[in-house]
């Protein structure tokens, strides 16, 4: 018997397993220190929608091999562009939150075929390489903000040079997904739009990897030899990852932004790749596998963590900010638990 | 007779159930060039393991027999205690460092050291480098073996055969060298400076260092050593003075063996020997390791293929080559018509399918299931077990099920079902499973590269069988290099030997053991009496 | 000759882009040189020390240690504890010092082990690390302090008694307790610092007269020549009306740089050094020659580490203030974007590199608000600028480095058949 637990939490792994409990363990405190727990689960399955979609975005990445896409702050550049365009053209609603998917889809899969270029030239350090895309573009576009020529009284600072740090999205497409067919049962609010949404890319990317191409770049991301002995072009498949994972990072953000309420602007973005890597590893993926159970199970656990946490440990915890600590903790441990187990070690 | 230095008595040494060496015995007198002469896989490579007490034969159970070294019994733990013993070694790869000069790579973690004041008071760790006295030294090794080449000169750039002779000069410095083995040190070297190493070698053993001496050129052995070891299969054969043996002696004792007949009825099938599927002209492949320099080869429609050979040599070159995993030169023609190299999806569009000598690196995924590792080359090359949706293509999971499991049932596979992982199974099915997957594509010719490599005795037998079934039933013609020459004697209509990246020859499965044996051994001039 | 040039430039190409956008940003700033040079002054003595921690790791073939925040932590760990408990002055500086070296080697050496299991992702594992101590680091100061741990004064604590304030003011205690203990003035500096600088030369110039090493005998007489050079600016400072003259020269941090530059120089001359060297150079090679090479890239990042955190002492003695939970955030990414500037890359660096570097880099550090401000009527596109090219240029040089290693990689793969 405890043979059997002991290799269940060798396949779980110890810092998953210890996460898993530490979820259930905060619930049930939770409902013992009479917070709203059915509130609670809502807003834990809004955190799951809203952030589901940029944890989705590392599964090509892992899988063709190019390990953890560090880089994701460049496609969730390239979703917030799409999305200030949206506005831009006093698009509203539903139609409003397509369009800014419209437009940042295109942009995303440029920015990702360049990246995707240089990744191919920088085999073995695609993460370090990654990580500083990630910063420098972020850099870059806070100068970007500042001089891009947008009119829209939404966007700009009404006086004064620049776009808006935060820029809301009240008038625009704030919460389409969310309030979509939404519904309360046992006290619990299903955000079904949102949620919905973010199971059909899960199906989308689900089904992309059953295709010839899917299969070309699993096939890839498991041994670059084998690959080029079936055949398979291996710099096209993780271009074609690359570009993928670009895209759903741009979907992603909009996804986020419009549960969110708002678009946020300069150095916002400089550390959120770091989050939905962590998701996906607690999950149980790892540098070099990842599944769409992974993705899901991932996001709802960290998410869950993040937020169930945060008012139990005022209750228990008065001052300061223990959540946060909390989450900066699990978060790096995680990711960095990965990097050993991944290896290159002789 | 001169004094005994190094004296082996009854090693023997076996991982888990294989044993690679049997009670294996020699001496090595002072002073003296002896050579140790074997196939790939005949034990030499773990006789010197043992000799240098390299770890790896400490973590799987050690050794049985006794080492004297100069009448005493030693007890070599460690390589740094090999070092201690004054044993050295000249790698066949080299350990230099580029950046470094001459100097500084033969004094590597050995440097000369002098006190400063810091090191006085935080230990060895502080000393200063003293880089007169180190140049100094390694001068006196470089003169010793009587090499041109300035000790302050970065090794970056200097030419291959120099890069030995700094091997050379770092063991000879080492003030308490009493033995050196030199791992098939003239490989890589050109004939001049083939020479200039043997005279090289000659000059240290003047100064009394013994020499294991460890080649496959059966002339280098007959001009420059005293005496002769030769392995088989991890036992001793023979001991013997150079002088009283010759080349075509030791030939035959190297390789000799019995031959296992599979296909014992028909000796010598009627080929249509003008019927030519695949023909290679001026065929040069870059793999590192296995470099084909140029051959001219035709292989025949229906026939099976052997190619064989040492380690090195470059047999395992030529089927890569031709997949276009490595690149390659050279005009190779397949059914009449130019086969575009270099470019693996071609080679496998016209139907020529793989199974690789690197099992788990080229032949597997080794996280996906048997079901994907058997279809997933056709999935990509020929589009099979696709199903479409217009634009839209998904693997056709059912189809690609019951096909596995009719593979998994041709071959016997053993395992708990088709989406078993591969990494999971045993040597002998994962080779099935690659096999599967070859065959899957419906080749017109099959290149097997090592097939029974690291596979248990039974999942050989069925592997060859399979083989064969496929040549005569579904009239594959058969590509097979393998370094088991008894395997190859078995089962192939002829057998072409690869010796220094060029044909030396091809030969019938029936021919005697000393013609195997010299041509493997780059002997083209074969004595009339073995012809 | 032309090819020779080329050469020069292309392999120095970075340091000379850097070199013109500093003159471009001069001039762009409108800024008097004088302020200029004063604040590039003060930031030298401020942030040499840091970049130089980097270089011994680089060395041993580890890459850029983005690792030398958990140094930086833990000089803050022990300077806030020690002045908390009354620690003032030059003493008190130094006792932080002493106190911050086992416990920075403890780090290191953490570091060091993890870094070992994951050998060619140093970096990404370094940089993750840091963030990771960085959460462990908050939870010290903002949860145990107060409830575990005690603490020397009260007034450090957040209202309600757990936790450590935001920002500790080091005015009355630490602040330029190195830089105040001898200061010269900007004329005296540079007249010493030529004289001993042309004597050393001329006496080096003097040893190799005979020797036939050309580019040795060429680059003696260069440095001679700037010794020279230095001594005449010195004469002609002191001898006009300018503002240069006043400036002050804090002699104790400038030799604590001096010291550990040399360190830096002299340990490769060592055994030690030697071996970090081999390391770097081919671990194979060094290990089958039995150098024990997991122990050697330990050590590497353990120095590294105290370096860094002696870095951050210095530092923030010169700041006068300690941000409890922002001071370190940066310090590796500019630390190494400085690096990179003085033209060192991932497997290369060198003390000149890393000085010039912080030179190069500190300069756009001053003058990119004022510039952005004139030139796009924002000081804030300069300040994201700056931001930018500390970002820009460190992915820059990864980039090219894994480029360049990905390539050789694949030449040493190939071989040629014809």
């Amino acid at each position: 018997m405890s043979e059997k637990l002991k290799s269940t939490i060798k396949n779980i792994g110890i810092p998953r397993f210890v996460i898993v409990t530490m979820l259930i363990v905060i619930y049930i405190a939770a409902y013992f220190l009479k917070l709203n727990v059915p509130r609670l689960l809502s807003d834990n399955l809004v955190r799951m929608g809203m952030n589901g979609v940029l944890v989705l975005a590392m599964v090509p990445g892992i899988l063709s091999g190019t390990g953890l896409n560090f880089g994701l702050p460049l496609g969730i550049i390239c979703g917030i562009l799409g999305g200030l365009l949206s506005i831009e053209l006093q698009m509203t609603g539903i139609v409003g939150f397509l369009v800014a998917m419209m437009c940042s889809i295109p942009i995303a899969i440029i920015a990702g075929y360049f990246y995707g270029k240089l990744l191919n030239r920088v085999k073995g350090s695609e993460m370090m390489v990654g990580t500083y895309v990630g910063f420098s573009i972020v850099s870059l576009m806070c100068i970007g903000w500042l001089v891009m020529p947008f009119k829209s009284d939404a966007i700009r600072w009404p006086i004064g040079e620049g776009l808006r740090t935060t820029i809301a999205l009240t008038d625009f497409y704030d919460k389409v997904l969310n309030d979509f067919l939404q519904f309360t049962i046992f006290g619990v609010t299903v955000p079904t739009g949102l949620l919905l949404f973010f199971f059909m890319m899960c199906l989308f990317v689900f089904l992309f990897l059953r295709t010839k191409t899917g299969m070309a770049i699993r096939a890839t991301g498991s041994s670059n030899k084998f690959s080029k002995a079936s055949g398979i072009d291996v710099d096209k498949s993780r271009m074609i990852a690359t570009v993928l994972s670009t895209a759903l990072g741009a979907i992603g953000i909009l996804v986020y932004a419009q549960s969110y309420g708002f678009f946020q602007l300069y150095t916002a973005p400089l550390m959120m790749g770091f989050a939905a890597v962590a998701a996906i590893l607690l999950g149980g993926a790892s540098a070099h596998n990842a599944k769409i159970t992974h993705v899901l199970l991932g996001v709802f656990v960290f998410q869950g963590l993040l937020l169930v946490a945060l008012p139990v440990a005022n209750v228990i915890f008065p001052q300061g900010n223990l959540s946060e600590v909390m989450r900066v903790i699990v978060q790096y441990g995680i990711i960095l638990y990965a990097l050993t187990k991944a290896g290159g070690g002789q | 007779m001169g004094e005994i230095l190094l004296q082996l008595k009854g090693i023997s040494k076996h991982y888990g159930e294989n044993k690679v060496l049997n009670n294996v015995s020699f001496e090595v007198e002072k002073g003296q060039i002896v050579s140790l002469l074997g196939e790939n896989g005949a034990g030499k490579s773990t006789l010197m393991n043992i000799l240098f007490g390299m770890p790896v034969i400490h973590s799987t159970g050690g050794f049985s027999g006794e080492i004297y070294l100069e009448g005493e019994l030693v007890d070599i733990s460690s390589p740094v205690k090999a070092m201690e013993l004054g044993i050295g070694m000249v790698h066949q790869e080299f350990m230099l460092i580029p950046g470094y000069s001459v100097a500084e790579n033969i004094k590597l973690n050995r440097e000369v050291l002098k006190d400063n004041l810091v090191s006085k008071v935080l230990g060895k760790d502080f000393k200063t480098l003293d880089a007169k006295k180190m140049n100094s030294d390694a001068r006196v090794a470089l003169d010793k073996l009587e090499v041109g080449i300035e000790e302050y000169t970065k090794v970056e750039g200097l030419p291959v055969g120099y890069m030995q002779f700094i091997e050379i000069a770092r063991e000879i410095d080492k003030k308490n060298v009493r033995l050196l083995v030199f791992d098939e040190p003239t490989a890589v070297l050109t004939e001049s400076e083939a020479e200039n190493l043997i005279k090289a070698m000659r000059i240290i053993t003047q100064s009394g260092i013994s020499i294991i001496f460890i080649t496959h050129r059966l002339d280098e052995v007959i001009s420059c050593t005293e005496q002769v070891t030769i392995l088989r299969d991890g036992a001793l054969v023979a001991n013997k003075k150079t002088s009283d043996t010759n080349i075509v002696e030791l030939a035959e004792l190297m390789v000799g063996r019995k031959i296992e007949s599979l296909k014992n009825s028909e000796e010598n099938r009627a080929m249509e020997m003008n019927d030519i599927i695949l023909s290679m002209k001026n065929y040069k492949v870059g793999m590192p390791g296995e470099l084909v320099k140029g051959i001219d080869l035709n292989v025949h429609r229906g026939e099976i293929l052997g190619i064989g050979g040492l380690a090195g040599q470059g047999k395992i070159g030529i089927a890569n080559g031709i997949m276009g995993l490595y690149p390659a030169s050279g005009e190779v023609l397949f059914n009449g018509e130019t086969l575009n190299l270099n470019k693996p999806i071609e080679s496998l569009k016209r139907k020529l399918a793989f199974v690789s000598e690197d099992r788990k690196g080229v032949g597997l995924l080794l996280d996906e299931g048997i079901d994907i590792n058997i279809t997933v080359t056709s999935i990509q090359v020929n589009n099979r077990f696709l199903k479409r949706y217009g634009f839209f293509t998904q693997l056709d999971l059912g189809t690609i099920r019951s096909y596995a499991d009719g593979m998994i049932k041709m071959f016997d596979i053993r395992c708990t079902g088709p989406d078993q992982k591969t990494r999971r199974l045993s040597g002998g099915n994962q080779q099935k499973v690659c096999l599967a997957r070859a065959i899957t594509l419906e080749p017109e010719i099959l290149l097997v590269s090592e097939p029974t490599r690291g596979i248990d005795i039974g999942a050989k037998k069925l592997v060859l069988d399979a083989l064969i079934d496929l040549n005569r039933n579904k009239n594959m013609t058969i590509i097979m290099t393998s370094s088991e020459l008894g395997e190859l004697r078995s089962i192939c209509d002829r057998v072409a030997i690869i010796s220094e990246g060029k044909l030396a020859g091809i030969l019938k499965p029936n021919d005697s053991d000393a013609k195997y044996g010299l041509m493997m051994s780059g002997k083209t001039d074969i004595p009339k009496e073995v012809m | 000759m032309s090819q020779k040039i080329k050469n020069l430039l292309v392999k120095n190409v970075v340091t000379i882009v850097f070199v013109l956008l500093c003159i471009f940003g001069i001039v762009a700033s409108e800024q008097p040189l004088p302020f200029i040079v004063k604040e590039l002054i003060t930031r030298i003595g401020r942030n040499s020390f840091l970049v130089l921690s980097l270089i011994i790791p680089v060395i041993a073939g580890m890459g850029l240690n983005f690792g030398i925040t958990i140094g930086a932590m833990a000089a803050q760990i022990v300077m806030i504890f020690a002045i908390s408990y009354g620690a003032t002055g030059f003493s008190g500086l130094v006792l932080c010092i002493v106190l911050s070296t086992p416990l920075a080697a403890l780090f290191g050496y953490i570091t060091g082990r993890v870094l070992n299991k994951t050998i060619g992702q140093e970096m990404i594992t370094s940089m993750i690390m840091g963030f990771f101590a960085n959460g462990l680091y908050q939870l010290l100061f903002l949860f145990l302090i107060g409830t575990v741990l005690p603490i020397g004064n009260e007034n450090f604590l957040i209202p309600g008694g757990v936790g450590i304030v935001n920002t500790i003011d080091l005015k009355d205690n630490v602040m330029y307790a190195v830089d105040n203990v001898w200061t010269i003035k900007l004329p005296m500096f540079l007249g010493i610092f030529g004289a001993i600088g042309a004597l050393a030369t001329g006496y080096l110039v003097n040893k190799y007269k005979k020797s036939e090493n050309k580019i040795l005998r060429s680059r003696l007489f260069f440095y001679l020549g700037l010794s020279i050079s230095t001594i005449v600016v010195a004469i002609v400072l002191q001898s006009t009306v300018n503002l240069y003259k006043l400036f002050e020269i804090p002699m104790i941090t400038f030799a604590f740089i001096a010291v550990i530059g040399a360190f830096n120089v002299l340990i490769f001359k060592t055994k030690m050094g030697h071996d970090f060297r081999t390391v770097g150079q081919d671990k194979h090679i060094a290990h089958v020659s039995g150098i024990n090479v997991e122990k050697r890239r330990i050590l590497s990042i353990m120095i590294s580490t105290i370096l860094a955190a002696w870095g951050q002492i210095i530092f923030l003695q010169n700041l006068g203030t300690l941000n409890t939970y922002g001071s370190h955030v940066q310090i590796s990414t500019f630390a190494i974007a400085a690096l990179l500037i003085g033209g060192a890359s991932v497997s290369k660096a060198t003390v000149g590199q890393a000085l010039l570097g912080v030179i190069l880099f500190h300069t756009l550090f001053i003058v990119s608000p004022m510039a952005g401000k004139n030139l796009f009527g924002n000081a804030q596109v300069g300040e994201y600028f700056r931001t930018f090219i500390a970002y820009g240029v460190i992915g820059l040089s990864l980039g090219l480095h894994a480029w360049k290693t990905f390539k050789a990689q694949q030449q040493k793969d190939k071989v040629d058949i014809n």
